[in-house]
Parts: structure tokens; C-alpha cells; sequence
């Protein structure tokens, strides 16, 4: 199975590798799949509050190279958007930018369930009512 | 760096090795003959070609050439063996024993077998790899044909105590089939000492060309049969219909004629080589661990499991220079991790980390040095993005975390 070279770029040159203070109400953390599976994503944002903005991202995978790519992906995509506009990123636009092959669909979508889990981790930190889109997809 | 390309998955298959190639040549234009042509020149070198090729197998197993049936590879064995025990032995019983181990090949038949009427045993390893021969004695009923379980396991190259199952199936009266793909041309094999009545094995595993392979069935104490799966012009012994792939079958002859020569000093120089590259992954890399029994085990073997790294991932930072397989297959299809590496009782995180790399007759040296360094870079990289490293080392309990299942 051949790979994109975006696919291949992101895999060896991962942006947006690490740690946000999970602890801080500005941070919220989205972390999915199982290590049974052979997959957890573990994916942040740091919001600014004021402007509803989401100023940081970060994440760690455990995975394959699509898995590891499509998080790191999404950390940029994510990264200057507003928490509404972040809602909107769909599964299919990592697909369709990396090229995924079909066998690898999944790990798109956990990146996407990664994405909205970290919001509505964010929301119900601040007491804010968890979006309906983060809450279909929220574990 | 960028263009050395490095093959450490020989348990998949082996390169062609150039003298067995070489001896392959004539038969495909110089002498074109079919091997059942009994009525001219071109069918008497053919037929000479094969009985010579016949003679070098058996010799390497120390058995008799017309002990010998030719087949298509080692799945095509493992059928031929299993189902053909299976109809010619129905009016003794319809009970087979296997492991949970096996390969796929013996595995599917025996579902096959089971949907036929037949009943199979799965005997269960320990976390060794090895089964236990007091669960296989107890499995033994008055109904039980035959007992199959492979020589060497493909992926942790695990070696079962041959000699002991073949004594519990001889003093129980039942036939017992190998599996012996890995094994044959590795290691000294002799299916008479151990007490095997059928063996399946392959050229392509052994330094030969792909496409052909052999089926070894005892003539004598006990004399055993086959009913045939393949109808047709009653080749071999009747046992296997179809013609002879003779360049196929003169180059297995070759490469079985070069590994009764050359296997010790192989054996010798890849199990060195082996060692060096275990004791440098596990020595550098904390947290890694060797899946299977290492004492009874094939000399260029080794399967590791990485922990809290996943295994397809790993290849990709460096499959562009070597090749290894790896006991996690994370596809839609299948997120299951190899079912080998369960049965041993890995759970599926360490299952979905492992590596398995399988030396061969040419690796070198520096290929091991290679690789060793690209492995523990690349260990470090991938667990330098694992969420679930970074927790194991901050001391969090991952069993106590809500993973979501998806």
C-alpha cells in the first residue's frame, strides 16, 4: 500500500507533538480508541476564552502511520479556528487531503471523535452547554 | 542511508537462491518435456529431472524418495494431509487434534473438516508457545485419526517437542501430520526419528522458487494414504493429480541439496546474528519483551513486542529500508492483532507491538547493525508520540482508564 507524501510528511514530521496542562479550564482533552485496538488518540486544545478561539493544539497517538498522521492534521486545521468552526471538521476532509486508503477510513474518523471530544471536554469544564455536534460524537 | 534495502522476512519467504535458480534454467526451453510424457525423449529428462530432485529431498530428510509427493506448496499440503487423513480414515474416526496455533492453512481446513462432519481439537500453548502434552494425551479419544501441529511456528519460530508427540501418537495409534514449512532446510528435520507420518513443507521458505512444494507420506510402519483432492491423470502415487512443475520442482531439488550442505553453518551464523540483534533492542529499549520460548526456537528467529507502540506504525519509519512484519494488522477489515500472539496469552496491547524479525541465508552483518539503529530510532520516535508511554511513564494505572472502544 503506497502512502501520500502528505501522509508520509505528516508520519515523520508530526506537528503540534505534546502535552497541554490538562488541569487548566482553557485546556480540553479529547482521548480515544483503546490500546487493544491498536489506536488512542489523544488530542488538545487551548481556547481563548474572549474570542471563543482555539489559540493551541496538541496531540499524541498511538497508532499507525494513518492514525498518526490524521491527528497531526487535525492539530493544524485546528489551530486559529473558532470552537464552532472546529465543530465542522469532518472525517472525510482528512481523508480526502492525506488520501487515505479505504482500510485506513477509521482512523479519519477517530481523529474527528478526538477533535469533538476535546471540545465538549472544554465546554462542560466552563460550563458551557456541550454542542450537539460534540455531543454525538463525545464518549 | 536512503537506498540499502534490508530483508529480515524470511519467514515469508526466502530469496531464490542464484545456484537453484541456475539449475532451473534448462527446463523451461532446452528441455520442455512434461514428466508424464513416458513415450519420448523430451518426457524421459523431464521425468529423469524430477526422480533427481525427489532424491535430493528425501535425502535431506533422510527418507525414501518415493516417500515424496509433489504439490503445489505447503497450504496445498496441509489440505492434501488433513483432508485426505480425514476421507480415507472414516471408518477408524472422524477426530482430529490440532493447535490454536497453526497456521491458517491447517486452521481452515479443519473448519472445513468440522462442517464435513469431522471433530477437531484446538489444544491450547502456554505462554511459551509450547503446547502441553498431557492436555494432548487427555484429548486422545478412541475416535482420533490423527494429530497435526506444526514443527515451528511462522511467527515466533517457537519449536514443539517433536520426538515426545510423535511417542503419545504412536503409542495411542494415531497418525501424526506436521506442518514443517519453517522448518525444513533450517534445521535438521527427520520425520522418521520423530516419529511424523505426514509433512507438509514448501520450496519458496527454503531458498527455492515459490510455486512448488512437497508432501512427505510414510510408506512403511505405518504404510499411510491419502484420498487425493486434486482428480486427474492419477500423478504421484495417485495422491496429487496435475503435471509436474519441473523447473519448479529441479530448482526445490537444488535448493534441498544446498541446505542438507550448508543449513549448520547457516543455522550457526544467523542464530549469532539473531542474538546480536535481540540483546541490542532489548538491552537499549526499556520495556521490550520476547514473545515465545527462546530455548526451543529456530536459530534466525525473533518476535518483540515494543510496549506502548504500535507495531504497523513502527515499520513505517523505516519499511522504505527494511523489511519485518508485524503481528498487528490495524485495518477496518481486521483491528485484531495476530492470533498467534493471543494464544501465547500477550494481551492485545503487546500483541498490536510486535516484531518479528526472520533472518536469512543472506543477511548480513551490517544488516543487523542497520537495523538495530533504525529500530531504536524508530522505537523512540513513535514513543515519543504515545499518549499511552507518556502515561505508563507519569505512573497512570492504564487499566483504570475508560478507553473507548470503537
Amino acid at each position: 500500500m503506497a502512502y501520500s507524501e502528505k501522509l508520509l510528511d505528516h508520519f515523520k514530521n508530526p506537528r503540534n507533538v505534546g502535552t497541554l496542562d490538562k488541569g487548566s479550564d482553557s485546556v480540553g482533552t479529547g482521548l480515544v480508541g483503546a490500546p487493544e485496538c491498536g489506536d488512542v488518540m489523544r488530542l488538545q486544545i487551548e481556547v481563548d476564552k474572549a474570542t471563543n478561539t482555539i489559540i493551541d493544539a496538541k496531540f499524541k497517538t498511538f497508532g499507525c502511520g494513518s492514525a498518526i498522521a490524521s491527528s497531526s492534521l487535525a492539530t493544524e486545521w485546528l489551530k486559529g479556528k473558532s470552537v464552532d468552526e472546529a465543530l465542522t471538521i469532518d472525517n472525510m476532509a482528512i481523508v480526502e487531503e492525506l488520501a487515505l486508503p479505504p482500510v485506513k477510513i477509521h482512523c479519519s474518523v477517530l481523529a474527528e471523535d478526538a477533535i469533538k471530544g476535546a471540545i465538549a471536554d472544554y465546554q462542560k469544564k466552563n460550563g458551557i452547554p456541550v454542542s450537539e455536534a460534540a455531543l454525538a460524537k463525545a464518549h | 542511508m536512503g537506498n540499502r534495502l534490508i530483508y529480515l522476512d524470511n519467514n515469508a519467504t526466502t530469496p531464490t537462491d542464484p545456484r537453484a535458480v541456475e539449475a532451473m534454467l534448462p527446463y523451461f526451453y532446452e528441455h520442455p518435456g512434461n514428466a508424464a510424457s513416458r513415450n519420448h525423449p523430451f518426457g524421459w529428462v523431464a521425468e529423469e529431472a524430477v526422480d533427481y530432485a525427489r532424491e535430493q529431498i528425501a535425502q535431506l530428510l533422510n527418507v525414501d524418495s518415493k516417500e515424496i509427493i509433489f504439490t503445489s506448496g505447503a497450504t496445498e499440503g496441509d489440505n492434501l494431509a488433513l483432508k485426505g487423513v480425514f476421507e480415507m480414515y472414516q471408518r477408524k474416526g472422524n477426530h482430529i487434534i490440532t493447535v490454536k496455533t497453526e497456521h491458517k492453512a491447517v486452521l481452515d481446513a479443519c473448519q472445513k473438516i468440522e462442517k464435513m462432519g469431522g471433530e477437531v481439537t484446538y489444544l491450547n500453548v502456554g505462554r511459551d508457545g509450547l503446547i502441553d502434552l498431557g492436555e494432548l494425551e487427555a484429548a486422545i479419544t478412541d475416535k482420533t485419526i490423527l494429530v497435526s501441529v506444526m514443527w515451528a511456528n511462522n511467527e515466533t519460530g517457537v519449536i514443539q517437542p517433536m520426538k515426545a508427540i510423535g511417542d503419545i501418537c504412536a503409542k495411542h495409534g494415531v497418525l501424526f501430520m506436521s506442518d514443517a514449512t519453517q522448518v525444513v532446510g533450517k534445521i535438521p528435520v527427520n520425520p522418521k526419528e520423530v516419529g511424523v507420518h505426514l509433512m507438509a513443507f514448501t520450496s519458496h521458505k527454503m531458498y527455492g522458487p515459490k510455486g512448488v512444494g512437497a508432501l512427505y507420506v510414510s510408506r512403511k510402519n505405518p504404510r499411510v494414504k491419502v484420498t487425493s483432492q486434486m482428480d486427474g491423470g492419477g500423478h504421484e502415487r495417485g495422491m496429487r493429480s496435475g503435471t509436474l512443475n519441473v523447473p519448479g520442482i529441479v530448482g526445490f531439488g537444488k535448493a534441498a541439496e544446498l541446505a542438507r550442505l550448508e543449513m549448520a553453518a547457516d543455522a550457526e551464523r544467523l542464530s549469532k546474528l539473531r542474538d546480536k540483534l535481540e540483546s541490542a533492542l532489548t538491552s537499549t529499549l526499556e520495556e521490550t519483551y520476547v514473545n515465545g520460548n527462546r530455548e526451543h526456537r529456530m536459530p534466525h528467529v525473533t518476535n518483540i513486542s515494543f510496549k506502548h507502540v504500535e507495531g504497523e506504525g513502527l515499520m513505517m519509519t523505516f519499511n522504505q529500508e527494511i523489511a519485518v512484519s508485524s503481528g498487528s494488522a490495524c485495518t477496518s477489515a481486521s483491528l485484531e492483532p495476530s492470533y498467534v500472539l493471543v494464544a501465547l496469552g500477550l494481551g492485545d496491547d503487546l500483541a498490536h507491538s510486535s516484531i518479528r524479525f526472520s533472518l536469512g541465508r543472506f543477511t548480513k552483518e551490517e544488516d543487523i547493525d542497520y537495523t538495530i539503529e533504525a529500530l531504536t530510532q524508530g522505537v523512540n520516535h513513535m514513543r515519543d508520540l504515545s499518549p499511552i508511554w507518556e502515561m505508563y511513564k507519569d505512573g497512570v494505572d492504564l487499566e483504570s482508564i475508560e478507553w473507548s472502544e470503537h
